[in-house]
């Protein structure tokens, strides 16, 4: 290995985080940290104190009185559309007339500073005539508060399976909110430009949203604004939808004010406004035969979507398009609704419903497993998708046997955790052990990239080449830490020959690339990587052409010209040009050194009404073995190892994607298991920093933490064979839960009652009933 | 009046036009323009403003260490240098010139991703880079553990700081801290800000001796006591309070003193509880264990032994175990000194008996006797950086016969105040120290308790728990009359787990019992 030289790209190489240098030494500049233009006015929101209430009277006046307050922003001074929404526009920036939920904001005070803010926002009076409010998912159900209409996927008689069943499986389970607590809250800074135009820096995920949004509420045309993103301090789909009402704000105050205008959330004001992972409820009804096979699954799925619309309909679909996960279920009804409440409004994050709805069938199994007495990893690979007719998704997608990664998965896993002679051996050292228990669960995942509303599913880039040589980069993605421009830029160094270090990518901007979707649905680099190459593929043909001229080759020489290590390079005759000076040549020929590059994935749609479609392009898979022990006496426990293995296809850059795979990892077992969001009767969060709201922390991480990427996986159709990886390994978490299970079944007889997040005191309880019931 | 005197990054600077309200954090930011640091969570609970201090004053001479710039006010660091994550790079060029070994290492394993907390663990690990006692690697864990990073699931940090620990190259910071030894004691302070839209002056004081404390609190009767500032600088940053009248206790020598002699300990009312757990770790293995579990690093570096007391918290970690230890509070007033039980000093909700214009100089204690059964539990819905649901501290004292002579059951979490379980410690004087005591005893906890139900657990989860963990003790000292440190991560009671029947060794040949053809070995795919 040693004697090599550098590899020519960068693709499928072992590579650091392109600001990992920026980051460490605090060089990296996030939308807080731009220094700011003289006069900048600090924004700070004003917030309802009620879930529902009529607002009867705003009044400024001792606000304004305040020093150094510059102006109280209520809904009235919005010049142009003051509702908004990524889907459905029914969020008001600002309450107008009613306020939906504690956190909802009703004034924006904008002062010289962040304390005057503050303290000018207190000074803000607002008199509200409380009302009725909605709180949780069965009132809302109840009292038929909806969002959207019913999302129905079914096939077959289930009715007959489930009437016919050895064994019926039936019940409800629960899933919580989680805090997306990305380590740098809302920020947005808008800079008024001439002619009643903004620039506005956002740390949002969807640039494109900022812009169209801003326009929408300023009353001006797409045109007259611009957004551009530094880079985030995570996202993790908290600001796919919900950065946009914080750049409004900071644009309505720039415009009003004339002056630049930051608004910042602290974490307690971000906590109290912005929504979460939406919390569900799922009812299932399930036959399997006495073999463990499932012959028919009806599940109901109520997710709690808040005050408004947000991206709550995607989600739900998507959970509906998870409740299979990977297992054929020949006969089916789901069943989906949103149920409007007065919470803040719950939001994209990490799986997007994904995880919601695969919980449902993954208690299912467990349950199965538990009641029959069967291996709970055996039950579920017995029900693993197959050969047709084994083969259909519910929504009618074949799941190609052929690109089926979990029978593989699965016995590599199986082999390399030594799962079996473990669990042996758990079984044994158990049954001598009192208080502390130990517990082993075994986690396929099968989840469906694409974006499921199919317009989404297009990207573009603008790649820039000088005279010198040296790359600028623009594609329609955001950086929010995944590594997405880690990898355009090996890929747009790949394509081009050139050193990862001649490329440069620049803060994504609706200046540059136009029209773009969000970054999100784990498709940042499956769809941005392709318009990259497309790009740079017209770039490299133009340069082609100049260097075959330049070194008097025919047109079939020209076609073997190689670029590669900074260079091009003709190999019959090892005749080579520097890139630079190809790219100078190409400047003084008048050759266009600019390009654009697009991409749309073909072929995937989904129709709502007969809940039949092709809603992915293809699927990502993983597995996960992880090892518990559980404490008796306190319901602690601790992840005593963790196998993952986890199919990327060919991976565009492996250290990357391993980063991925372990982090969505570490944030699924927060969802499943410290995280808990707790709100009071009346609709006040109490879980409003880390001292009440724990995320996962370095202990909580288990030291013997092995984890592979599937290798010889290359999937076709997709950037150099390369997979989605943001969301995925999300899942694998619920792995922890039926290690949890297993534990917990050892300090009695019968079927685990576990309720999530298994915090020490739910796993106490469910220790208590098994005391109980054995 | 005088400046705030402070190096940062190695400059001078003498500060006389804030508030002395000004956290750490707010002043780097805002005043200095150095945006390296960040502001995550203004609560000390997240990691992201991390800066390293340098303690020429600490115990066993000068260290880095890494504290929470969100929660110091400027003031404290009235004669110290800060360093922050700006100042680790030494030039400029292309990468990877000039990085720290701490910044390469992060670098290379991919220990950021999204960026955002990764200045603080960079000072984390500054510190980690720079102590030679991280030799375990629970240690790394304790060291890392007040830095929440919500991207990568730590294992790249793990591995970045692992490769660090210790490693005390010979540079500007190693020069520093040999500087360091020679700094003169710190000069008194006195300060005094008025604010620009009026309202009353806000002063902070550091006095050097008892007199001019004394003075100072005779004629401020609102004035607050502050040394590391993690419980009042919350009242700064979270409600918005500006103190008229801070008292700084940095400048008292005496109140930094921790000896144990023949078997009697004496615990200065400032002293760091990081520098306490240092001092516990094998010689009073309570207190320390408490301590493994007490919060962050940077918490630990920043709080101190009174300010822990004389909160007077129900949730304060130290007071269960001193309640075991029947330790002696030592307070301090104009008068002269006065002493008082642990059982007396907690007299309501964060209420102590210390009166007007005493302060706490000191905690007394001794060695347990050689019969004593004593052990020490913390519980939290996490284990690291988190308040207690239940927190205690357990203890017995055994005759020849083995029968409880004593009993002293202190805990945290399940009253209004840290209240000691007089029943169950009832239910077990007389009685051999047996399963069957120690059961009558948990019985007791219902009796002697009626904990609230809050967002850390129900009023059953604490109850329930706190039986639970007295039939744990007596599990725990069966053997071993003082339970051994569990490692971390890990359970706080029965520590040692099944691990040591389990894990290594098992596996390899042993096959499955699967039997489906999917366990089969896979074939190569192209």
């Amino acid at each position: 290995m040693k004697h090599q030289g550098p590899p020519s790209s960068p693709l499928h190489q072992p590579g650091i985080h392109e600001s990992g240098y920026r980051h460490v030494s605090g060089q990296a500049r996030y939308v807080d940290d731009v220094p700011l233009p003289p006069g900048t006015g600090h924004g700070w929101v004003v917030t309802s104190p009620h879930a529902h209430a009529r607002i009867l009277s705003r009044d400024a006046t001792a606000a304004l009185a305040r020093p150094g307050v510059r102006a109280v922003l209520f809904a009235d001074a919005i010049p142009g559309d003051p509702i908004i929404g990524p889907i459905v526009h029914d969020e008001e920036l600002l309450a107008s007339q009613e306020v939906l939920y504690v956190g909802q904001a009703v004034a924006l005070v904008v002062a010289d500073d962040v304390a005057a803010a503050k303290a000018g926002a207190d000074a803000v009076v607002v008199e509200y005539e409380p009302l009725p409010a909605i709180h949780t998912v069965e009132e809302a159900i109840a009292q038929d508060s909806f969002v959207g209409e019913p999302h129905v996927i079914a096939r077959g008689d289930v009715d007959a399976a489930l009437a016919g069943a050895a064994l019926r499986v039936k019940g409800e389970l629960r899933t919580g909110a989680q805090d997306h607590f990305y380590l740098e809250t809302q920020a947005a800074l808008a800079i008024p430009e001439e002619d009643g135009c903004v620039t506005v820096l956002s740390s949002t995920q969807h640039p494109t949203e900022v812009q169209s949004e801003v326009a929408s509420v300023l009353g001006v045309g797409a045109n007259a604004v611009v957004c551009e993103v530094p880079r985030m301090g995570g996202g993790f789909g908290g600001k796919e939808s919900q950065a946009t009402p914080f750049a409004c704000m900071a644009a309505l105050g720039a415009l009003l004010t004339g002056r630049p205008v930051k608004v910042w959330l602290n974490r307690e004001a971000d906590m109290r406004i912005t929504g979460k992972r939406h919390p569900f409820v799922g009812r299932y009804d399930a036959g399997f035969d006495e073999q463990g096979q499932l012959l028919g699954l009806r599940a109901e799925i109520w997710s709690d979507a808040g005050f408004s619309t947000d991206l709550s309909m995607p989600v739900l679909d998507r959970a509906l398009f998870h409740l299979d996960n990977a297992y054929f279920v020949p006969t089916l009804h789901f069943t989906g609704r949103a149920c409007r409440t007065n919470r803040p409004s719950n939001t994209a994050f990490r799986g997007f419903g994904g995880p919601q709805g695969m919980m449902v069938i993954e208690e299912v199994m467990s349950r199965a497993a538990e009641r029959l007495g069967i291996d709970p990893a055996r039950l579920r690979a017995r029900n693993y998708y197959g050969a047709a007719p084994r083969d259909r998704a519910p929504y009618g997608q074949e799941i190609v046997a052929e690109h089926n990664r979990l029978p593989r998965i699965h016995a590599e896993l199986m082999a390399s955790s030594e799962y079996a002679a473990r669990r042996a051996a758990i079984e044994a050292a158990n049954a001598g052990s009192r208080w502390v228990k130990r517990g082993i669960g075994y986690q396929p995942v099968k989840f469906g990239i694409s974006f499921t509303k199919s317009i989404l599913n297009q990207a573009g880039a603008l790649v820039l080449v000088y005279a010198d040589g040296t790359v600028q980069l623009n594609h329609g993605g955001t950086e929010m830490g995944q590594g997405l421009h880690t990898k355009m830029i090996a890929v747009c160094a790949h394509e081009l020959g050139v050193p990862t270090s001649a490329v440069r990518v620049m803060h994504t901007a609706t200046d540059k690339v136009p029209n773009t979707s969000a970054t999100a649905a784990s498709s940042g680099s499956d769809l941005n990587g392709q318009a990259v190459r497309d790009a740079c593929e017209v770039l490299r043909e133009r340069l082609r052409g100049v260097a075959a001229a330049m070194l008097e080759l025919s047109d079939e020489h020209a076609a073997t010209l190689r670029f590669g290590g900074g260079a091009v390079t003709h190999p019959a005759s090892a005749r080579s040009l520097s890139f630079a000076e190809v790219a100078g040549e190409a400047w003084a020929q008048r050759v266009s050194l600019s390009a654009t590059g697009f991409y749309r994935t073909p072929g995937v749609g989904y129709d709502h009404a007969s809940g039949r479609g092709t809603p992915f392009y293809y699927y990502a898979y993983g597995g996960a073995v992880c090892e518990v022990e559980v404490n008796g006496l306190t319901g602690e426990h601790r992840l005593c190892r963790v196998d993952l293995l986890h199919d990327v296809g060919s991976s565009l850059l492996p250290t990357i994607d391993r980063g991925q795979v372990e982090g969505g990892f570490v944030q699924g077992m927060g969802w499943l298991t410290c995280e808990e969001v707790l709100v009071t009767d009346d609709g006040h969060p109490i879980t409003v920093g880390p001292s009440t709201y724990k995320v996962p922390a370095i202990g909580d991480v288990p030291v013997d933490f092995r984890v592979e990427l599937l290798p010889r996986a290359p999937q076709p159709g997709v950037i150099h064979g390369s997979k989605a990886v943001g969301e995925p390994p999300f899942m694998l978490a619920i792995g922890v839960v039926t290690a949890l299970r297993h534990a917990i079944g050892a300090f009695g007889e019968g079927e685990v009652e576990l309720r999530l997040p298994a915090t020490p005191e739910a796993i106490l309880r469910a220790i208590e009933h098994q005391r109980g019931a054995g | 009046m005088d400046g705030i005197r402070l190096h940062v990054n190695g400059e001078a600077l003498e500060v006389r036009d804030v508030s002395p309200n000004t956290t750490l954090l707010e002043y780097l930011r805002q005043h200095l323009h150095r945006p390296g640091t960040k502001e995550g969570c203004a609560e000390g609970d997240c990691g992201a403003c991390t800066v390293v201090v340098i303690d020429p004053q600490a115990p066993g001479g000068p260290r880095l260490r890494a504290v929470n710039s969100c929660l110091l006010l400027l003031p404290l660091l009235h004669g110290t240098q800060v360093l922050t994550v700006e100042a680790l790079r030494e030039g400029t060029g292309p990468d990877p010139a000039g990085y720290h070994p701490v910044q390469q290492a992060l670098v290379e394993a991919l220990g950021s991703q999204c960026g955002y907390c990764t200045p603080g663990v960079i000072m984390s690990m500054l510190e980690a880079c720079y102590r030679d006692d991280l030799d375990a690697p629970w240690k790394l864990d304790d060291q890392m553990c007040g830095n929440l990073c919500r991207c990568t699931g730590y294992r790249p940090i793990r591995e970045a700081t692992q490769r660090i620990a210790g490693l005390r190259p010979d540079d500007r910071f190693s020069a520093a801290l040999r500087q360091a030894t020679s700094a003169p004691a710190p000069t008194a302070l006195r300060y005094e800000h008025q604010p620009p839209h009026g309202g009353a002056p806000q002063r902070c004081w550091m006095p050097t001796t008892w007199e001019e404390l004394f003075e100072l609190t005779a004629a401020h009767p609102a004035h607050r006591f502050i040394v590391g500032a993690t419980d009042l600088g919350l009242d700064v940053t979270k409600k918005g309070e500006r103190f008229e009248a801070l008292v700084s206790l940095h400048g008292l020598e005496e109140l930094r003193r921790l000896s144990h002699e023949d078997g009697r300990w004496s615990i200065g009312a400032t002293v760091r509880l990081a520098d306490l757990e240092d001092a516990t770790d094998r010689a009073l293995p309570p207190v320390a264990r408490m301590l493994r579990f007490f919060g962050s690093r940077q918490i630990k570096n920043g709080a101190t032994v009174g300010g822990n007391l004389c909160n007077a918290s129900p949730i304060g970690d130290l007071a269960p175990v001193l309640l075991a230890l029947d330790a002696t509070m030592v307070a301090r007033g104009p008068e002269g000194e006065r002493r008082i039980g642990v059982d007396d000093f907690f007299v309501g909700y964060r209420c102590t008996a210390l009166r007007p214009g005493e302060l706490l100089a000191r905690v007394e204690l001794s060695d347990p006797p050689a019969g004593a059964r004593i052990g020490a539990y913390k519980v939290s819905k996490r284990r690291e950086m988190d308040i207690s649901a239940v927190a205690c501290g357990l203890r017995v004292d055994l005759d020849e016969a083995g029968v409880v002579a004593a009993a002293r059951l202190g805990f945290g979490g399940m009253a209004a105040t840290p209240a000691r379980a007089r029943r169950a410690e009832a239910a077990l004087v007389g009685q051999p120290w047996s399963e069957a005591a120690a059961e009558a005893a948990a019985q007791q906890i219902a009796a002697d308790f009626s904990p609230l139900s809050d967002h850390r657990g129900s009023a059953w989860y604490r109850a329930t728990v706190a039986a639970n963990l007295v039939r744990g003790f007596f599990a725990d000292t069966q053997d071993e009359p003082v339970p051994r440190l569990p490692d971390r991560p890990s359970a706080t009671v029965l520590g040692a787990g099944l691990g040591a029947g389990l894990g290594a060794g098992l596996g390899a040949g042993l096959g499955d019992d699967l039997g489906d053809d999917l366990d089969r070995a896979p074939e190569a795919q192209p």
